[in-house]
């Protein structure tokens, strides 16, 4: 690893200003994939502004229908949170399933959406139940934030302060493993929203998660997996790699849906 | 004896590993210790036009720079491949020079071109990075047939077209004529998957010259001290044997990787004695990939007939093995004596011929890792047998019992003579314990849950206890295989074994012990084993091929048999008795028929103060015995998977895996069990995970465990493990040896399980979840077009 600063902030604004005197500083909340990165000398920040220990970032809250989970609450926060499991079981499930017990008690849900990995599985849970995500400076909606392959629509020194979303009617996300990583293969979000069915799916895309129009529009009004069975699923802008090609994705997006409805 | 033979004894070395008093490499530290790191050249392919370390050399804490030029420049020596292959020509192999540091051209993405001492691990790994390198990038190859066509990529000068040899054994006209005159035959093309071996401890190694003696001390991550001191020595011109002390402490794990010496050990011993400093080098996991020799990476052609009962009547294999950029100690002998000579199998073949290309592409250097040879054998012929069995539609365990060997000796056309064995009695216990009689109706079952259940064979056979040096030597190796042990019975009664062979998991300190228990009727708390110092052990050649038990173990029992020889004298003296009327047992000399007995540690007391020993014997009791075996030993087993596919994913569960192996004499079945479980492990991992990638422009795509298959926990099943052993008649214990039997076995048993299940039996390893859909997809879309 470079030589880097360490900060830790005690409050969102005090990490603001702390980015804001960086040259080149790295917002650090679970660290799970900045710092082997940093380790693999791939990325050199200047300053690391360590975000874990801000009250308001942390904690899960359900009021009125209304999800509301701290940007730096750890993925056993969330897999072990009674309300959650109560409002949306399968947010709480998909946090059970990321990584391994070493990964979920350090890496957040904040740190996992800023960084939009393609293979994660956050984004395809809150693109798919319409979420919000508060940063210091503004709200932005699922729809709008992932804008692409590693790529949000945060703006530099920008804080993700939590993330909110309406508890769904229904919601399930099922993932296929990457063999060696355990990253999504392909994982797909299915939710019953008032919005009607959204679906989001990950690992997939060559442009990141991304909602599926075809499977929203057979499964609103007919939410089963059957539904599923009459949308085609096409190989075109579909990721291709030593893992599996394209037309393996694309046949596992479709049995990710299916399985992600039935799921609930 | 609740402690000699057979018995389950828990592991003494494992106290030390759970409470975290392991001794690894890493963990020594000398006086005065700086830090390297390497320069590795990020091209697979390049000439290294100039290497410009200034700016590293001015960096805090670095102490030196060194490179190839100054490296050969001091006299030491390219590193070699010790056994000599002979073209089917009469030409030698063409082995290209390599030396620790490259000076001329780098030919692999790791390839070292310098190396960096600093003062702290961090400022030697910037250093690194600031080290200049301009290279002139050559065009690359990474596949074995295609570095063998005209116009390839020329990687060495002296092996024109890549080729390093061009070997054969068997004969090709009569096998030729037999095939010919088959009434069935079954062709494939088999590819035996590239691995990376992914020892638990990274290899490493800290050097120490001493002005004051001129002598060096090399800690070092080995499965063979005193090969590595010998090569270092004769070959490399590190130092004179007695001026170089290499010891293996601890060692976390090898599969073969420790076997060879590789750049790192000798940079690191020549870097000492340039800076006057001990200098230590630990690879990292990235490192590990990039450098650790690689296993298996064979490309295979074969034919197999049969005649009308179903006999075999011949079988012809051409291979091509991809050895890498360069050969390293064993690659020659690992894809042709290691390999083509266990292509009988189980089998009695009149007409075998096998001809293998080994061939040079821009990867890492390709040896022999857990098995090496035999599993990729195994999976050619058991891959066959099971294909030939369907395309002829015959039972596929039928077609193996009327071909199995049933006599013995049994000389095979390939220079095996198998010595024992009971195959048919292995197969009958593995598909009783595997239910097979029933296996019709739970894959009825498996199709009501939507899921295709299939099952798969391997009858697998291996040559271990490595091996008769006369033997070897004929066939080209550079060094004798025996063992050697010594038995020092101390003055109070206990006692050191010191071997030569290398415990890095195998449990030697247990089982080593067990047979001292046995013999004297000691506990093994009274017995140490020593090995892993060149200091302390006068030589051995080191651990792999299965060969501690058979090789290893048998000279402790001649050592013993020699201390016994004297014990018995001095009892006889002491006792006043006939030496034909003493015994040993329960740790005790007695008198048989009488009463009169000395304790074991009267003995030795006996021995030591010489007060009363027979006349002209020598005070003292410490033997040694250099036991050199008569011949390989051949485990066999019956593997049997069973597998559920999932025909919407393509993922594999095996369900179900029997093992029943005959390993003759069994030491301690608890850690025979383990070394089957891990086996099986890695031959799982083989035939579903693992997979070493590189891309066309040779970057080692696999470089990491993100993308690099290690089988989990939950990716393996629970193993149900037999024996059935028959006694191996060429050793003292008769033993055979278990160490790679799991790794050779078990790849064929799950690709005959799974193209089973799916009906297609074009199928490569690994068999990810993604190839077996495609596969499956294969299989309708074919049967949709008949």
């Amino acid at each position: 690893m470079y030589e880097t600063k360490y900060h830790k902030a005690s409050s969102v604004s005090e990490a603001v200003s702390l980015m804001g005197a960086a040259d080149d500083g790295k917002l650090l909340s679970g660290g799970q994939t900045l710092l082997p990165t940093m380790k693999a000398h791939l990325a050199a920040p200047s300053d690391l502004v360590d975000v874990s220990g801000i009250a308001e970032m942390n904690g899960i809250s359900v009021n009125d229908d209304i999800v509301t989970i701290g940007a730096a609450t750890t993925h056993a926060e969330v897999a072990g949170n009674a309300a959650l499991q109560k409002a949306c079981a399968g947010v709480a499930d998909l946090a059970a399933n990321i990584g391994d017990p070493a990964v979920r008690h350090l890496g957040t849900i904040g740190g996992s959406i800023a960084n939009n990995d393609p293979a994660a599985d956050y984004p395809a849970a809150l693109l798919a139940l319409g979420a919000t995500i508060k940063t210091n400076a503004r709200e932005i909606t699922a729809d709008d934030f992932f804008v692409g392959l590693f790529e949000t629509a945060l703006n530099d020194d920008e804080v993700i302060v939590s993330i909110s979303f309406e508890a769904p009617a229904k919601a399930c996300y099922a993932k296929f493993p990457n063999p060696a990583s355990r990253y999504a293969l392909a994982g797909v979000f299915a939710a019953l929203t008032t919005a009607g069915a959204r679906v989001a799916v990950a690992g997939a895309g060559d442009d990141g998660v991304y909602r599926h129009a075809d499977m929203e529009a057979a499964l609103d009004g007919n939410w089963s997996a059957d539904a599923i069975l009459g949308v085609s699923v096409g190989a075109d802008g579909m990721l291709s790699d030593m893992h599996g090609d394209a037309a393996y994705r694309a046949n596992l997006v479709k049995v990710m849906a299916g399985r992600a409805v039935a799921g609930c | 004896m609740s402690e000699g033979i057979g018995a389950r004894v828990l592991r003494k070395e494992d106290k030390r590993f759970l409470i975290g008093k392991g001794r690894y490499t890493d963990d020594i530290i000398e006086q005065n210790q700086a830090y390297a790191a390497f320069v590795r050249s990020p091209h697979a392919h390049a000439i290294v036009k100039s290497i410009d370390a200034s700016a590293a050399e001015a960096m805090d804490g670095v102490v030196a720079v060194l490179n190839g030029a100054g490296l050969t420049g001091d006299g030491i020596g390219n590193i070699i491949c010790g056994w000599g292959v002979t073209s089917k020509d009469g030409s030698p192999m063409n082995m290209g020079a390599w030396s620790a540091l490259a000076t001329d051209k780098v030919r692999y993405v790791g390839d070292a071109v310098a190396i960096v001492i600093a003062d702290s691990i961090d400022q030697a790994r910037l250093a690194a990075e600031a080290v200049e390198v301009d290279y002139e990038a050559l065009p690359v190859v990474v596949q074995s047939d295609a570095a063998l066509e005209d116009g390839a990529p020329q990687i060495h000068e002296n092996a024109p077209n890549n080729l390093i040899f061009d070997w054969e054994i068997g004969e090709e006209d009569a096998t030729d004529t037999a095939l010919a005159g088959a009434a069935y035959t079954t062709e494939m093309d088999i590819v035996n998957n590239r691995l990376s071996p992914n020892a638990m401890e990274p290899r490493a190694a800290i050097a120490t010259f001493n002005e004051a003696d001129d002598h060096y001390t090399l800690y070092t991550t080995s499965q063979n001290p005193h090969v590595a001191r010998l090569v270092l020595s004769a070959f490399y011109n590190v130092a004179p044997e007695h001026k170089l002390r290499v010891i293996a402490p601890d060692v976390g794990g090898g599969f073969g990787s420790k076997i060879y010496i590789y750049p790192e050990e000798i940079a690191c011993l020549w870097a000492s004695m340039k800076t006057n400093r001990s200098v230590k080098w630990t690879s990292d996991r990235t490192e590990a990939f990039l450098t650790d020799a690689h296993g298996r990476d064979h490309i295979t052609h074969a034919k197999i007939g049969f005649d009308k009962d179903h006999k075999i009547v011949g079988l012809k294999v051409d291979t091509k093995a991809n050895l890498g950029a360069y050969m390293s100690l064993f690659s020659s002998a690992t894809p042709t004596y290691l390999y083509a000579t266990l292509l009988s199998g189980q089998y009695n073949i009149a007409n075998i011929h096998c001809n293998v290309k080994a061939v040079y592409t821009n990867t890492v250097p390709v040896d022999a890792y857990r098995g090496a040879g035999r599993p990729e054998a195994s999976y050619v012929m058991e891959r066959m047998m099971e294909t030939a069995a369907r395309e002829m539609g015959v039972s596929p365990t039928e077609l193996r019992r009327k071909n199995f060997v049933q006599e013995f000796p049994h000389q095979t056309p390939v220079i095996m003579a198998y010595d024992s064995g009971d195959f048919a009695a292995n197969q009958d216990q593995a598909m009783k314990a595997a239910d097979y009689a029933d296996f019709e109706a739970r894959r009825t079952e498996a199709a009501s849950r939507g899921k295709l259940r299939g099952i798969g064979f391997s009858n697998y056979i291996e040559a271990c206890g490595i091996a008769p040096s006369a033997a070897v030597g004929s066939l080209g190796a550079g060094v004798g295989l025996w063992e050697s042990a010594e038995v020092r019975v101390n003055p109070v009664g206990t006692i050191e074994v010191l071997t030569g062979s290398h415990s890095h998991g195998q449990g030697h300190e247990t089982t080593f012990a067990q047979i001292v228990a046995e013999r004297f009727g000691l506990p093994t708390e009274n017995i140490q084993i020593v090995h892993g110092d060149t200091d302390k052990v006068q030589f051995g050649m080191g651990t792999y091929g299965s060969r501690s038990g058979a090789v290893g173990m048998s000279a402790i029992v001649k050592a013993m048999d020699k201390v016994e020889a004297k014990v018995k004298k001095i009892g006889a003296h002491v006792l006043e008795a006939s030496e034909d009327d003493i015994i040993i047992e329960d740790g005790a000399v007695k008198v048989k028929g009488t009463d009169k007995q000395m304790l074991w540690h009267e003995v030795g007391l006996a021995a030591y103060t010489a007060h009363n020993i027979p006349e002209g014997m020598e005070p003292g009791l410490k033997e040694t015995s250099f036991y050199d075996p008569s011949n390989f030993t051949f485990p066999a087993g019956c593997y049997i998977c069973e597998v559920e596919v999932d025909p919407e994913t393509g993922t594999t569960e095996i369900v179900q895996f029997v093992a029943s192996d005959d390993f003759g004499t069994i030491i301690n079945p608890m850690i025979v069990e383990g070394q089957v479980h891990g086996g099986i492990a890695q031959g799982i991992g083989q035939a579903l995970l693992e997979g070493v990638v590189y891309d066309d422009s040779g970057q080692l795509l696999s470089a990491s465990y993100m993308d690099y298959t290690m089988p989990r926990a939950d990716d393996l099943p629970s193993y149900s493990v037999h024996h059935q052993s028959t006694e191996c008649p060429g050793n003292p214990l008769g033993m055979k040896g278990c160490g790679e039997a799991g790794a050779i076995g078990s790849p064929p048993a799950v690709i005959n399980a799974i193209t089973d299940a799916i009906g297609n039996n074009d199928l490569s390893m690994p068999a990810t979840p993604a190839k077996v859909w495609a596969a499956i997809q294969a299989a309708s879309a074919k049967q949709a077009a008949e």
